[in-house]
């Protein structure tokens, strides 16, 4: 047995959430710059243009890209031969985002209680989804979701019978009804499969994966493809002002489901698609 | 890129008339933040027939909930929220005199008619440049419901802040106009 204190964990946590809020990844930026290649649209250009120029400012000014530094979505990866010491683990992941978006001047954006509608004023309590897997090591994401682009995810229990164009129409549809309001250009995480929660839970975990980077089944990877192509079609364009770059990529996790079902979940996530990640 | 016009809030009905949807505009003046539960309250007062915190005729609402700002600065990063969720509220406040809202993503058909009706704009930043667009902020200062942290009203003196016309009083709707230029069949 390993064994961790929460003090550690304090501290990681609190680090990454304050990078996260000012360093958007270099594959971002690549996609970025790619996409200002393409795109037809004067106003479209611009817009990449400052995006581009904003996650300059933020990265060397210390700056929040953004200033939804969003709910605290933390994907925790236990080793089993782990044990944590010195307190209680979840207390100890909502402590370090306390600290990190205290000392990193991040906004604080959750509400204790859904219709009494006050802050907690301390962006906790965090969204923890803890995997326990084999090892000695513990690996913490966090992904901090903005409320504009959550809230144009959805979650459908498609018919067996609605097939690989049910799902299609779908996500395509998803995105054309969301127009400008999830920031566009944006990323798209796909969920296929197990049951209704499980399907939002791949919708999201696809959104960690580093853009450009295809499902190891060629089937999926091309469906991937498909999918950014179309959505590309739309003419959204980015802030939907108009233009060809709609999303960056479309990412697809899928997982076994029930005979009767075929769930399908869109999870969208803006530009401004934060992650950072530490194994202790 | 296409010229920027330059104009200055608070805004008059010509200024309004001037704009039309695609245009690249440079905002200097005063400007107030809003979003959706200071939204709540005003309209609230408007229901009332009590008096606003502050002098609604002729202004921009910019609906924004900044970060803290680090000291010495004047306002963390401060990009727009999504405006569509204030499409109950804007058409109240329109009627009695706002003259532009700044935010993101379209508003709908009855902001639209308000628009129309009364002479007002709405303006779109990039919604996810919030530390470029906070270099155009030069003061700011929270005039009400201080209670609601970032989402307090602030008053903004701005500087060439960055906006292009989404919708215009004419009618114009450059996310309609976007799509049939851009999207393919
Ligand atoms: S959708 Fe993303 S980029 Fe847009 S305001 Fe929200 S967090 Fe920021």
């Amino acid at each position: 047995m390993r064994e961790i204190k929460t003090d550690a964990i304090i501290d990681a946590v609190r680090q990454i959430a304050m990078e996260a809020a000012t360093d958007l990844g270099e594959d971002v930026l690549a996609a970025i710059e790619n996409a200002k290649k393409v795109e037809e649209s004067p106003v479209g250009i611009d817009i990449l243009n400052q995006i581009k120029e904003n996650a300059r400012i933020a990265a060397t000014e210390k700056a929040p890209m953004c200033q939804d530094t969003g709910f605290a979505v933390l994907f925790v990866e236990l080793g089993q031969d782990v044990r944590i010491v010195g307190g209680d683990f979840c207390e100890a992941l909502n402590e370090g985002i306390r600290r990190g978006y205290k000392d990193g001047y991040l906004r604080k954006s959750v509400l204790g209680d859904p219709i009494e509608r006050k802050n907690t004023g301390d962006n906790t309590p965090a969204i923890i989804h803890t995997e326990i897997v084999p090892g000695d090591k513990l690996k913490v994401t966090i992904a901090p979701k903005g409320g504009g682009s959550e809230n144009m995810s959805e979650v459908k229990m498609l018919k067996p019978s609605d097939g690989i164009e049910g799902v299609k129409e779908f996500v395509v549809d998803k995105v054309l009804r969301s127009g400008g309001n999830p920031c566009p250009p944006v990323v798209i995480g796909v969920g296929i499969g197990g049951t209704f929660e499980k399907c939002a839970w791949l919708a999201k975990k696809a959104l960690l994966r580093k853009l450009g980077q295809r499902h190891p089944n060629k089937f999926y990877a091309d469906l991937e493809v498909e999918l950014l192509e179309e959505i590309n079609k739309l003419g959204i364009g980015p802030q939907g002002l108009g233009g060809r770059t709609t999303a960056l990529d479309v990412h697809v996790e899928v997982f076994p489901c029930h005979i009767a079902s075929l769930p399908a979940a869109v999870n969208t996530q803006c530009h401004a698609a934060r992650h950072k990640e530490i194994v202790l | 890129m296409a010229e920027k016009k330059r104009i200055t809030a608070p805004l008059t009905d010509e200024v309004v008339q001037d704009l039309k949807i695609g245009d690249n505009v440079l905002i200097s003046g005063t400007i107030y933040t809003a979003r959706d539960a200071a939204h709540k309250r005003l309209v609230e007062l408007v229901d009332k027939g009590e008096q606003l915190p502050f002098d609604v005729k002729g202004q921009i609402i910019y609906f924004v909930g900044p970060t803290p700002a680090k000291p010495g600065e004047v306002i963390g990063s401060a990009g727009p929220t999504t405006s569509y969720r204030m499409n109950i509220y804007t058409p109240r406040l329109i009627a009695v005199g706002q003259k532009g809202m700044i935010g993101k993503g379209e508003m709908g058909p009855e902001v639209v008619a308000a628009m129309k009706k009364h002479k007002a704009v709405y303006l779109s930043a990039v919604g996810g440049a919030g530390a470029l667009i906070s270099r155009a902020i030069t003061a700011s200062e929270i005039v009400a419901y201080e209670d609601l942290g970032a989402e307090a009203i602030r008053k903004l003196t701005v500087k060439d802040f960055p906006v292009i016309v989404a919708l215009d009083c004419h009618g114009g709707n450059l996310y309609s106009e976007g799509i049939a230029k851009y999207g393919v069949k």
